[in-house]
């Protein structure tokens, strides 16, 4: 067990630094001058040359490189002389356009998209798993048959139709929710709630769908196989042989499925976001790539990439707990 | 003699399947006493499982009909509350199952689901139960039972996990023990252990075994009864001596092939034979094994192909599911066997 943790970490770091070179490259090579963005309208060509020096983008790439991963770690001072700041730990770079160091952006948005994630996340787990069981133990009759149509048609519905729809119906038409927009839990508990519930329901709903028909067929698969039988055999009462037998053999790979999109969502939810006008992670991203806010750009994509590869490992790791066999590996 | 431990009467499973009924047990009776083994025979298919399963109350009763009776020590149990039937598996009659490999959770250890199904009838400590289950590993020839408690199953061997089931069957002294072919993934010297250890626990506990086997060696070590099924059906039933001296079925001669005496009988599969399995959806009219079998025109008057047999008695112990009249079968028996070797019992 400890040596599997050990390789498993160590593949994890070398994956991070492949990553952060690729993000890195990708948006080094891009067309736009990241040293022309800096200015906006005041560009002159030796404000350019100047920006261009006080970022280090007339260093070779490999230098820059460097500079970004040392930044990282250590910490970074743009320019020389009297011109200089300083991008404190971890320095993911600087957004001109924002006029902040990334990193603080990241932190400022991160919050709202973590309690949109874990909200909706808890959301569609809960109810596409037991829904999913449900259909698996009415395998066969109406129940299985209605929520299998319903999960088909809620699938197949784009996440920010449904949000659209929530919005016009629950929020501007019924107004069941407030219009205040996000507030944080501490100053209001109750407009903290009704700013999130529609985003949590939108992001779930495609989710909820997708883990109820997951989990079903899971089930079904599990509850047919011998040691289920055996189960049974032992003369356990059916609600032992489902809970502890089909459940837990079942509901595995569930977790794995679980913890990528957890994280998927966990790098913002784009989507979701900009329809809910939440300031979030995914709408920092949209607004970078509209703005070729480089910086802010390549630090976006670098973490919600990281938040992957981490769940990728923490995922492994439950299911080495979960499942014996995988201790061998 | 005195009422059988188990008692199947008439027993009839039917699937319903997109493609219509499924016929997998058509009408099965036989019994079995307690210290008693009885065998049953028949080719894939032929609804020796199903059977099994449905003594055992394992078949879902939404996803089929089951009508007949099993009698276990008197005790109704086709009509008996799913709650009565589950209550006496894996107390008085317990069962052990084909693939070892996939019959025992992967995710639990042996030591936790051998005192599971202890706890589920016995109101012990978890401490004893674990006593329990080790002194079982022991007594089934489980070297170190202490360390396997805390092993899972894929630690272990195939021959390592059909003794753990075989353990677990056996943990609340059931006095029926049903075997679904529980050397068949085994490789052979395994195999004779198993048989050797199911033989000397009916010895110290007098259980009434049920073994289903595709291995007639092992019916010649421990069968006292055999059950030959085909197409769902009993189509012979007859003590161990009948079934290989003087066998009077076309099917159990088919089964038997050219060796079918003891002695030479140890451990033959049984022979394939020409022909294929009769569909279990759409029976015929008359006699299952019709269609492959050579005797057909001996009986008068398309009496196989128009009529039903029914399983008659022979004898005593001794039942047969043929037209060909008893003193014909005799002969064709006597011919195929060579001469009965009487002198060999
Ligand atoms: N749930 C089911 N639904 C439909 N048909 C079934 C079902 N279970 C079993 N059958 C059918 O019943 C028949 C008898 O099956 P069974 O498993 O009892 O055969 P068997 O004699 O044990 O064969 P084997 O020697 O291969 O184990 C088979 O044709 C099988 O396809
Ligand atoms: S009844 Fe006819 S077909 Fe059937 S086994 Fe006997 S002889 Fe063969
Ligand atoms: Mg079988």
């Amino acid at each position: 067990m400890g040596a599997y943790i050990v390789r498993r970490v160590i593949a994890m770091v070398l994956m991070l630094i492949a990553l952060s070179m690729i993000t890195f490259l990708l948006f080094n090579v891009l067309p736009a001058d990241p040293a022309r963005l800096t200015c906006g309208k005041a560009c002159t060509p030796a404000v350019i040359a100047a920006n261009r020096h006080r970022l280090g983008l007339d260093d070779p790439l490999y230098v820059q490189y460097e500079k970004f991963v040392k930044g990282i770690f250590v910490g970074r001072t743009y320019g020389s002389g009297t011109a200089t700041f300083d991008c404190h730990v971890p320095c993911l770079g600087y957004s001109f356009r924002q006029g902040e160091q990334v990193t603080d952006l990241i932190k400022a948005k991160f919050p709202i998209t973590a309690q949109l994630a874990a909200g909706g996340f808890i959301l569609w787990l809960v109810s596409g798993v037991s829904i999913g069981i449900i259909a698996a133990l009415k395998r066969g009759k109406w129940e299985d048959r209605a929520i299998m149509g319903a999960a088909l048609v809620g699938y197949s519905f784009p996440s920010f139709f449904i949000g659209l729809l929530l919005l016009y119906f629950v929020q501007i038409k019924w107004h069941l929710v407030s219009f205040a927009g996000y507030t944080s839990f501490f100053d209001s508990p109750s407009l903290w709630f009704q700013a999130l519930i529609l985003p949590w329901i939108a992001i779930a709903m495609v989710q909820a769908a997708f883990y109820a028909r997951l989990t079903r067929n899971q089930m079904l698969e599990t509850m047919g196989e011998d040691y289920i039988r055996t189960a049974r055999a032992k003369g356990l009462k059916e609600r032992t042989v489902i809970g502890r037998h089909g459940l837990r053999a079942g509901l595995t790979p569930i977790v794995t499925a679980a913890g990528l999109d957890l994280a998927y969502v966990l790098g913002g939810a784009i989507i979701t976001e900009q329809v809910f006008n939440l300031d979030g992670l995914g709408k920092l991203a949209i607004t970078s790539v509209i703005d070729s806010d480089l910086p802010t750009i390549t630090a976006t994509v670098l973490v919600a990439a990281t938040f992957i590869i981490v769940s990728n490992l923490i995922v492994d790791l439950l299911y080495a707990i979960i499942d014996p066999r995988v201790r061998l590996a | 003699m005195s009422q059988p431990f188990l008692d199947v009467k008439e027993l009839r499973v039917q699937f319903p399947t997109e493609d219509g009924i499924v016929n997998a047990v058509d009408g099965v009776s036989f019994s079995v006493q307690k210290n008693e083994t009885l065998a049953i025979v028949g080719e894939s298919g032929s609804g020796k499982s199903v059977t099994a399963q449905a003594v055992m109350g394992l078949i879902n009763r939404k996803s089929a009909t089951i009508t007949g009776e099993v009698f276990l020590d008197g005790e109704e149990l086709v009509s008996a509350s799913k709650e009565q039937v589950r209550s006496l598996r894996g107390k008085r009659m317990a069962m052990i199952f084909q693939d070892p490999l996939s019959s025992l959770h992967p995710f639990y250890s042996i030591g936790r689901q051998l005192v599971e199904a202890i706890k589920v009838h016995q109101d012990i400590s978890k401490a004893k139960a674990l006593g329990i289950s080790r002194d079982m590993l022991d007594r089934v020839g489980i070297p170190n039972p202490e360390r396997r408690l805390k092993d899972y199953p894929h630690n272990l061997s195939g021959g390592m996990r059909q003794r753990v089931m075989i353990a677990m069957a056996l943990l609340n002294d059931p006095e029926l023990l049903i075997a679904d072919e529980p050397t068949t993934a085994l490789d052979v010297t395994v195999q004779a252990q198993i048989i050797e250890l199911l033989r000397g626990l009916q010895k110290e506990f007098g259980t009434a075994i049920v073994l289903i086997t595709h291995d007639l060696g092992v019916v010649a070590d421990m069968a006292d009864q055999v059950v030959v099924m085909y197409g769902g059906r009993v189509v012979e039933n007859a003590g161990i001596e009948d079934i290989y001296y003087r066998p009077e079925m076309p099917y159990t001669w088919g089964l038997l092939g050219s060796v079918p005496r003891m002695d030479v009988g140890r451990h033959e599969r049984l022979e394939p034979i020409p022909g294929q399995p009769p569909s279990l959806i759409r029976l015929p009219k008359g006699c299952v094994f019709r269609p492959r079998c050579p005797y057909h025109e001996l009986v008068p008057g398309n009496r196989c192909d128009d009529e039903r047999p029914d399983l008659v008695p022979t004898s005593a112990s001794h039942a047969v599911r043929c037209h060909l009249e008893p003193a014909q079968r005799r002969e064709i028996a006597a011919e195929r066997l060579g001469s009965p070797a009487m002198e060999e019992t």
